[in-house]
């Protein structure tokens, strides 16, 4: 694939604590795909996440947002490129103390002067975007409640209306539902699924749970110890392939004696 | 519990403290105060004026220090601080300022600058920098990541990181630290006119230098009053902050 929007290039990335979390990487994103990446944990699913958008600098190799090579670029060419990534986190990470609309206004942040944005001085079409955004996600009615007061599924609806208002190409999600109930996560899913299908924003979406990808999913990447173990369309994920994923023989040693002591405790 | 003992006897060496010495001082200052009633109101306007002088000065010395430790901070603050030897720098700074009490530099700024509350302001203004560095980095240092990184992963600024991350979250104990030390000023303005800096210090010397024990009841009682008004209402602003 030659022109993807994301280009991630044998990169590598050592902690400097020393911990490896990716070996080798290369994946290409385009523009329109909901790609689901899943693995087990530690696997580097978030790592890959941030050396996407830039927030980390691969040790090694190279990472092409669109035609800027972001990962030597200097960091005011990476924070340019970034505005066009929105980023959900498992934790919303709104910024608690503001309201649900000045939470979206964050995502306007990129296009004002410091300035203007100190004073709060946000536009006319700003407000207006944002309060649409707010509309979109359902949260209209919350929109000059502080974010602490809202629930985990309403605070996660805030977060992608922040995102979008980057008017992003491409939304990356870090767990957006791992911490949400069943029915706020529906709810989470199909914003993002309609975003994707509606707007053309590419998803990348990272899951645990295997029913979510295959329900909303066109693509899965899968990370194993920092290496790409699969990529393909959801269809291609065999049984056998998400199995090793999560129990490799390693593994299956450690969690053997937990079910066990679980077991002993459902009696 | 033994260290607590042996500081305590080491501490009474050239201190002059004993049993007697405790008691007979005690009752001394008791007498002493007794001359203090009924206190005299006839200058009872120059004391309020001198009052609020007293925390003008407190609020401008507070209001500098505000000024400059907001920016110094974050320079004194290990995950917002550009380099370490800034850190190094602005932590070492502060020590010096707090180690050195509003009194003492009073005495240093009177020296160099002349009488009058401008010295004063400028001794409060160092102490309380110093203090204030202090408290506000570490409350900088307890922000929470998460939130730090959804703003800057929007594509913001290094100043909007500052302003739209780190501020929102670290205002409330800004704020209230701040007014703290606020009162404490208010309470630390009122003996620098001991040395000549300004505020109701002045009146307080002079009445005990001429003898004029009533007239220092009345002062006392003006002191206490403000005080106690300054703390009560700052207490209340404090409260509505948390
Ligand atoms: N800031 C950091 N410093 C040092 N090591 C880190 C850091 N962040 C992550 N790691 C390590 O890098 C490896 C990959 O972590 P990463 O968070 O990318 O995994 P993940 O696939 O997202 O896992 P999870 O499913 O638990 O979120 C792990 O071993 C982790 O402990
Ligand atoms: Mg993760």
């Amino acid at each position: 694939m030659g022109e993807s929007f994301i280009r991630v290039e044998q990169v590598s990335h050592r902690y400097a604590n020393g911990t490896v979390a990716l070996s080798s990487i290369t994946l290409g994103f385009n523009i329109n795909q909901f790609t689901a990446m899943i693995g087990p944990s530690g696997a580097g699913k978030s790592t890959l996440m941030r050396v996407i958008n830039g927030l980390v600098r691969p040790s090694e190799g190279q990472v092409f947002i669109g035609d800027t090579r972001i990962s030597q670029a200097p960091e005011a060419t990476v924070r340019q490129a970034r505005r066009q990534i929105g980023m959900v986190f498992q934790q919303f990470n709104l910024v608690r103390r503001l309201t649900a609309l000045e939470n979206v206004l964050i995502g306007r942040l990129g296009t004002l002067n410091p300035v203007a944005s100190t004073l709060k001085l946000y536009g006319r079409e700003d407000r207006e975007l944002a309060m649409g955004l707010l509309e979109r996600v359902g949260m209209a009615d919350y929109a000059w409640q502080r974010a602490d007061t809202l629930s985990g599924g309403q605070q996660q609806r805030v977060g992608i209306a922040r995102a979008l208002a980057q008017q992003p190409r491409l939304i990356l999600a870090d767990e957006p539902v791992s911490a949400l109930d069943p029915k706020s996560s529906e709810q989470v899913m199909e914003i993002l699924q309609s975003i994707n299908a509606q707007d053309g924003i590419a998803v990348i979406c990272n899951l645990h749970h295997l029913d979510t990808v295959r329900e909303y999913a066109d693509r899965v990447v899968a990370l194993k110890r920092g290496q790409l173990v699969f990529d393909g369309s959801v269809a291609d994920l065999s049984e056998e392939v998400s199995r090793s994923l999560y129990y490799d023989e390693q593994q299956s040693r450690e969690i053997t004696p937990i079910l066990a002591t679980q077991l002993s405790f459902a009696d | 519990m033994a260290a607590v003992v042996v500081v305590l006897v080491w501490s009474t060496f050239g201190t002059e403290l004993s049993p007697w010495r405790l008691l007979t001082g005690l009752a001394a200052s008791g007498r002493f105060i007794a001359e203090f009633f009924p206190p005299d109101f006839t200058r009872g306007s120059e004391y309020l004026n001198s009052m609020f002088e007293t925390i003008k000065m407190a609020v401008w010395g507070t209001a500098l220090a505000f000024i400059a430790a907001v920016p110094l901070s974050f320079w004194a603050a290990t995950n917002t601080t550009p380099h370490s030897l800034v850190y190094q720098f602005t932590r070492r700074m502060s020590d010096v300022f707090r180690g050195l009490n509003e009194f003492v530099l009073a005495m240093v700024f009177v020296a160099a600058l002349g009488l009058g509350p401008f010295p004063g302001i400028l001794a409060l203004a160092v102490s309380t920098t110093g203090t204030l560095i202090k408290l506000f980095s570490e409350a900088i240092e307890l922000v929470d990541v998460g939130q730090v990184e959804a703003v800057k992963a929007s594509g913001a600024g290094p100043l909007q990181v500052l302003t739209h991350a780190y501020w929102p979250q670290i205002v409330p104990t800004v704020l209230s630290m701040t007014l703290y030390r606020f009162e404490a000023n208010v309470r630390g303005a009122t003996v620098l006119g001991l040395v000549g800096a300004g505020g109701i210090g002045l009146y307080v010397t002079e009445a005990i230098r001429g003898f004029n024990f009533q007239a220092a009841g009345a002062i006392l009682m003006v002191i206490l009053v403000a005080v106690f008004l300054v703390d009560f209402l700052s207490a209340k602003v404090r409260e509505r902050l948390s």
